[in-house]
């Protein structure tokens, strides 16, 4: 990127005359560009209108009706609640502080340099201690089960947990079917193949309703583990099958090669054919990811308030009733704002590694 | 062994419940778990259990769980709301992660059958399929609506009771079908059809987001019947006595123009010798029925009213979903509302 000083250079100046020649040179030209502009005009007002001109930022529903634009005092009525769901209100700080941790070990995640042994002691410490912070019980915390967590933080901790804890099943799980073991391959295979065979609301309604009834009378595992359990399985049987993808591509030159050095399998695959594979995979695994960071959603068929459940929930607020479109644009932002991040993440790590091909 | 769980697992994933024949083993379990967990419905259901911006469920149906809870426990904070879907809610039921649903359930044979084991102990609310239509065409009955265009979710019960009310009278419709709820009511709000159909307490809640609620009515009939019940797993009859029993206190309550305001003074006042068995003054009713404490009626009826004043707070014409008591009303006002006497 190269940030100008000064916008409106000599060099803008001529990119933009040569983008309005474009634009005006042959009829067709002309014709695309003034829909276009025809298209914006008749989209365009209307849209500013509702959103900010006749848009009600404080006051109660009836300033809304009132106003007749787009009524964001619901949506600062309903923050809190999207970000922290069911979450005892008092007690608001607690998942207040584990989001920070989290994006902070999320972003400390995202810089190469912090990428050695140390990250991942880390990442247990900061999981044990989230976890304690969330559910309490002790240290003088009162107890919050974890059938209260919500909001934007019960998506973060499953998006984040899925994939952190996906991701490696996933690689160890494409290793396996390409084994030349078989009973190794078939078992893999069989993991994969299962798991990607269902739909992830049916694992999610195994997972939370059905594992209870086959456990032992008294045993019970905590319904959010069950659900990561169902999530991670479900992210690694689709990550499996793109890690496996970038296995293929490898020419057969690259296996060959580090077989003459003399490399074990697990030193060639860790120093020779993973690097590659997973480098060349990174827009494939950036989509899946997108995906299935989207699919969070799904856990409300088992009860579970993510963070789309909280504003569905808050639309039924008999005080509030009417403000679909203003919660599903706030939705929509915040998924995208998220899901952008990683794309532009994944395309800066794409360079880093790629610097011969460019 | 293993084949029995199997089979017993398999029919609860079909919402069938999977129930122990042993008396007061659910209501043992929610005494030493020492919270009562009831399944609400999710996300959300304007009126009758709905998430405040603090996260704390508000509503008639959540009231109703609380006043379950004064039952048991004396105490209407010892309640763990279950968020539950239409999907999940018999299978969590049968599976044990919630003891009790208060989630607009309707009662049915299948379900309350040996098949499925569930218990609807007393009906709190009696819904039924209505049509809604707009005021300018001048319609008073749905007997009236030859020919019209009907808005409706199709593959649902909705749709084949229509149809049915249609052909019974002899009557021809053009169906609009969108699946999705708000779909379908702008749809309707536009002009596309003539007639909105769907359950009464759910037509009312679309009927408040219309531009011009105003301009719309809901007809009389009722072309459906859909009683709506708690409902607990099968065969713990001392908590099917409780939950009943709590629902018709709150009814009898109202019946005997007992009110949050005047419970105290009645109870210390009335000598009639149902008003003071129903309000603990004698008799051992609570105790009877394994209460917490012997006036649990006046505490419920104390911390939220008789039933109409929690119909007035959350679904009545003074909230904004405006619901018309209708059938909804005592026996003794020409509602359907009766509950056994307290003696």
């Amino acid at each position: 990127m190269s940030a100008s000083t000064a916008p409106i250079g000599p060099a803008f100046l001529e990119r933009a005359a040569t983008f309005v020649r474009a634009c005006f040179t042959g009829w067709f030209n002309i014709i695309i560009t003034l829909s276009c502009i025809a298209l914006l005009v008749w989209l365009v007002p209307p849209v500013v209108n509702w959103a900010f001109i006749n848009a009600t930022w404080n006051g109660t529903a009836q300033d809304c009706r009132a106003a007749g634009g787009a009524c964001w005092a619901f949506i600062r009525e309903k923050f809190w609640f999207s970000i922290f769901g069911l979450y005892p209100y008092e007690e608001r700080w607690r998942p207040a502080t584990m989001i920070a941790v989290l994006v902070a070990m999320v972003l400390a995640s995202t810089q190469r340099r912090f990428w050695n042994q140390w990250l991942l002691v880390a990442w247990v410490v900061a999981a044990i201690g989230m976890w304690v912070l969330m559910a309490g019980g002790v240290l003088g915390l009162s107890s919050v089960q974890t059938r209260l967590w919500g909001g934007l933080t019960i998506t973060g901790i499953i998006a984040v947990y899925g994939v952190a804890l996906g991701y490696p099943l996933a690689v160890v799980l494409a290793l396996g079917r390409r084994s030349k073991l078989p009973i190794i391959r078939w078992f893999c295979t069989g993991i994969i193949e299962c798991v990607r065979g269902v739909p992830l609301i049916s694992l999610l309604f195994m997972a939370a309703i059905m594992l209870p009834l086959f456990m032992p009378e008294g045993v019970t595992l905590d319904r959010l583990l069950r659900v990561l359990f169902a999530y991670t399985l479900f992210t690694a049987a689709y990550m499996a099958e793109v890690v496996r993808g970038g296995l293929q591509a490898m020419p057969r030159g690259q296996y060959e090669a580090a077989e003459a050095l003399g490399l074990s399998y697990w030193k060639k695959m860790r120093l020779v054919i993973l690097p590659q594979a997973l480098t060349i995979t990174i827009p494939a695994q950036v989509n899946t990811f997108i995906g299935l960071f989207k699919d969070t959603t799904l856990v409300v068929v088992i009860g579970v308030f993510d963070f789309f459940t909280t504003l569905r929930s808050a639309l039924g607020d008999s005080a509030w009733l009417g403000f679909a479109t203003e919660a599903y644009v706030y939705a929509a932002v915040t998924y995208f704002v998220l899901c952008f991040a990683m794309s532009k993440y994944s395309q800066r790590l794409e360079r880093d590694f790629t610097p011969g091909q460019r | 062994m293993k084949l029995k769980m199997l089979a017993a697992a398999a029919a609860a994933f079909m919402a069938f419940g999977v129930g122990e024949a042993l008396a007061g083993r659910d209501l043992d379990q929610i005494r030493s778990r020492g919270t009562l967990r009831c399944g609400v419905q999710g996300p959300s259901n304007p009126g009758f259990g709905v998430p405040d911006s603090q996260g704390r469920w508000q509503g008639f149906n959540v009231e109703i769980c609380r006043a379950v809870a004064i039952t048991i426990f004396g105490d209407p904070a010892r309640v763990e709301f279950v968020p539950v879907t239409t999907q999940s809610r018999f299978p969590a039921l049968a599976a044990g992660e919630v003891d009790i649903l208060s989630n607009n359930s309707t009662w049915t044979l299948t379900r309350d059958s040996n098949v499925n084991r569930f218990n609807f102990p007393a009906i709190t609310f009696y819904d039924g399929q209505s049509v809604m239509v707009p005021r300018r065409l001048n319609v008073t009955s749905a007997r009236a609506l030859n020919g019209a265009t009907v808005c409706v979710q199709p593959g649902t019960t909705t749709e084949l009771n229509i149809s049915d009310y249609f052909r019974q009278h002899n009557m021809r419709f053009t169906p609009v079908v969108i699946s999705d709820l708000d779909e379908l009511r702008r749809a309707y709000d536009s002009g596309r059809c003539d007639v909105f159909t769907n359950d009464f307490a759910a037509l009312a809640a679309q009927r408040t987001l219309l531009t011009r609620p105003a301009d719309h009515v809901i007809l009389p009939e009722r072309i459906s019947k859909e009683p709506l019940s708690p409902v607990i797993r099968q065969g713990d009859e001392e908590l099917t006595n409780i939950v009943a029993w709590t629902v018709f206190a709150l009814i009898d309550a109202e019946e005997m123009g007992i009110t949050a305001a005047n419970v105290e003074q009645i109870a210390g006042s009335s000598t009639n010798p149902v008003v003071r068995r129903l309000l603990g003054v004698e008799g051992n009713m609570g105790e009877s029925l394994s209460a917490a404490r012997p006036d649990f009626a006046r505490q419920i009826i104390r911390t939220f009213g008789n039933y109409g004043e929690i119909y007035e707070r959350w679904l009545g014409t003074n909230t904004p979903l405006g619901l018309e008591r209708g059938q909804n009303r005592t026996w003794n006002n020409g509602g359907l509302l009766y509950a056994p006497p307290a003696r």
